[in-house]
């Protein structure tokens, strides 16, 4: 899916609204976000303005308090929790800031998570999963435990992961934060070359080399999007 | 999903918890252990005190004269009833009666073997006395046969310990002994029973002749007492009132005269004991039940940490796809998993507690403990229970978790 021409994210007025009981948070106030099959954007904002909300809500992982948001041509807003859990497994893949792997378990078995809770037999998981982390160049770490890689390698199996059932997007909430700037480089151009080969691909970044390098900027200050550089739209 | 996966995945969580999942455990082994054991010891027990009470007879009464507390018939009160060797056999007409024996007693016999002297108690009865009193003769020996009744043969048969006291050593069966100086051949020796209570003396002790031989060597008249039997337990008020009528009409009282026969009905006594014994099981398995209960509650609360210490491990599964289904399961299998292995540790501890106490030979004192079919079924049946009741409520909080929540940590 991750090649094809068309809108893959189309989102109006979407608001969320964090009631913790004693003070309620707008993080998000009145998005409207239309992304493009393809693309390859980084969302900048500062710490606090709503960037991570904004992920978890376009990921399924939270749902929006208030506005439209179609993912893929389906209205996601509202669905039941089963078919939210749906869409992240089979066509959403996170990598996160402190990579979010099971820490006793393998680089294969890490992998494998997103093929299992799809119900991919043993075999073909196994191939999948090992073929993926060869590709991003993790082929001797197969059966190294989570907490024995270094961090570099942890983002790899993390990037791994996320392209597990092979999603029509990657969303990358400050994925070089942990890392040091030769690694960070590294993982950047991974995504550089997932997104030549046709994957959709947001990433959330301080990182103020990153934003040169996508073909589109995404601003976000205060829960509203302040400007979109870089144009297509 | 594939269940192998899904358990593979199970198993590597849990070795990652290896202590706790160890003391989790031991509480269910404990409250297995305690049930089974409680129950099986109690069942032990109760068949011992069954056993005992069985060694005088299964369910059967013993009758001795009295006297009449009513007038009857223009016949005064206050007179005495005895009965002699026919009453006997008048009594085996009596509706649901199985089998009746006459018995005389003589105490104070001197029994002599080559040099020994002992005094012993002859008890002189029928053939059928054997059935009814649980006199079970050894390998290789008998009791009174019909054919020593008709011939008022010299034969006696001995209890265990007297045999053992006059032939140490030795077989008793074909020797002789004196009994007041007349010659007996012995025919048989008891083969050895639990015995709580008796009348008279303990038949271990006794020397049992038949009853025609008896009345030929002391020319009594009137029998000790009548033993019997009814075809059944149930039927033994029935059997009872049946001999107050039977007798009530040959010597003329009037058939509702308590005092005219004085009664001892032992299944009385087991319907007590079955009673009793009946309300200790009960007692035992509550205390029993609750100790697992306890046990389940402490893997309940375990589990709900176990939940927050992996908070974020949900989370992340949640996040890669994982519906709030599996992660459910994942959590009340992972609980049902730690009760069935340490349930099945504790059986296996409890059965080798079991298999191995006999040699300890205490059974005199509280007898063998048996793990008994329902025991079993019971057990396994709180445990499952408790092991799904104590699984769900942590599940169900992991599987409520807000993957965005459960992920900050
Ligand atoms: N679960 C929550 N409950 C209450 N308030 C929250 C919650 N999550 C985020 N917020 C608030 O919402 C706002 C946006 O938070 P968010 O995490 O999206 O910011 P961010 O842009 O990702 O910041 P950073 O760059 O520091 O990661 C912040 O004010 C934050 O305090
Ligand atoms: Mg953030």
């Amino acid at each position: 899916m991750p090649n094809g021409n068309g809108t893959i994210i189309n989102m109006q007025g979407i608001h969320k609204v964090y009631d913790t009981g004693k003070v309620k948070v707008d993080a998000l106030k009145g998005i409207d976000l239309k992304i493009q099959r393809g693309t390859f954007a980084a969302i900048i904002g500062p710490s606090g303005s709503g960037k991570s909300t904004l992920m978890n809500i376009l990921g399924c992982l939270d749902v929006p308090t208030d506005g439209v948001y179609e993912f893929n041509g389906e209205r996601v807003d509202g669905l039941h929790h089963n078919r939210l859990a749906e869409i992240r497994n089979e066509q959403v893949g996170f990598v996160f800031q402190n990579f979010n792997l099971l820490p006793y378990a393998t680089a294969l078995e890490n992998v494998e998570l997103p093929l299992i809770f799809k119900g991919v037999p043993t075999k073909k998981r196994r191939e999948r999963a090992v073929e993926l982390l060869e590709k991003v160049g993790l082929g001797e770490r197969v059966s190294h435990l989570a907490i024995e890689l270094s961090g570099g390698e942890m983002q790899r199996v993390s990037i791994a992961r996320a392209l597990a059932n092979n999603p029509s997007l990657i969303l990358a909430d400050e994925p070089t934060g942990n890392l040091d700037t030769k690694s960070g480089r590294a993982i950047i151009e991974l995504f550089e070359e997932l997104w030549q080969k046709g994957h959709t691909i947001l990433i959330i970044t301080h990182d103020p080399n990153i934003p040169q390098r996508t073909e589109r900027v995404i601003h976000i200050k205060d829960g509203q999007l302040t400007e979109n550089g870089n144009g297509a739209h | 999903m594939a269940s192998v996966t899904f358990l593979s995945q199970m198993f590597r969580d849990m070795r990652s918890q290896k202590l706790r999942t160890l003391l989790t455990m031991f509480g269910i082994i404990w409250g297995t252990s305690a049930v089974i054991l409680l129950l099986s010891f109690g069942e032990g027990i109760h068949m011992n005190q069954r056993k005992s009470v069985h060694g005088l007879g299964e369910y059967i009464v013993i009758m001795w004269g009295g006297r009449t507390s009513q007038d009857f018939q223009g016949l005064p009160r206050n007179r005495e009833i005895r009965f002699k060797e026919e009453d006997a056999a008048l009594l085996q007409t009596v509706p649901h009666m199985k089998a009746v024996s006459a018995e005389y007693g003589q105490g104070g016999v001197k029994a002599r073997v080559g040099k020994v002297d002992k005094l012993v108690r002859i008890s002189a009865c029928w053939p059928v006395f054997a059935e009814i009193r649980n006199l079970i003769p050894q390998e290789g020996s008998r009791f009174i046969n019909d054919e020593d009744m008709k011939y008022r043969r010299r034969v006696v048969f001995l209890g265990t310990e007297l045999a053992e006291e006059l032939f140490p050593g030795q077989d008793a069966v074909g020797q002789y002994i004196h009994l007041n100086g007349v010659p007996f051949q012995v025919i048989g020796v008891m083969k050895q029973k639990e015995q709580d209570s008796s009348y008279n003396s303990r038949d271990t002790r006794m020397t049992f002749i038949p009853s025609t031989t008896f009345k030929t060597m002391f020319g009594r008249e009137y029998l000790n007492n009548i033993v019997f039997k009814a075809d059944e337990p149930k039927n033994v008020p029935q059997v009872i009132s049946g001999v107050y009528e039977a007798l009530g009409a040959k010597y003329k009282f009037a058939p509702d005269d308590k005092e005219a026969l004085s009664m001892w009905d032992t299944s009385e006594m087991e319907t007590f004991f079955n009673a009793f014994f009946g309300g200790f099981r009960i007692f035992l398995g509550v205390i029993g039940a609750f100790t697992l209960i306890v046990g389940g509650i402490g893997i309940s609360n375990i589990m709900n940490v176990v939940v927050e210490e992996r908070t974020k491990e949900i989370g992340i599964k949640m996040a890669l796809g994982a519906k709030k289904r599996f992660v459910r399961t994942q959590f009340v299998l992972e609980t049902l998993l730690l009760v069935t292995i340490g349930g099945l540790i504790g059986f296996l501890f409890s059965y080798a507690v079991i298999s191995l106490f006999p040699l300890l030979h205490f059974e005199e004192y509280v007898g063998i403990p048996r793990m008994s079919f329902s025991v079993s079924v019971a057990a396994i049946s709180i445990l499952g229970l408790i092991g799904l009741v104590a699984g769900y409520f942590p599940a169900r909080r992991a599987s409520d978790l807000n993957p965005v929540e459960a992920l900050r940590l």
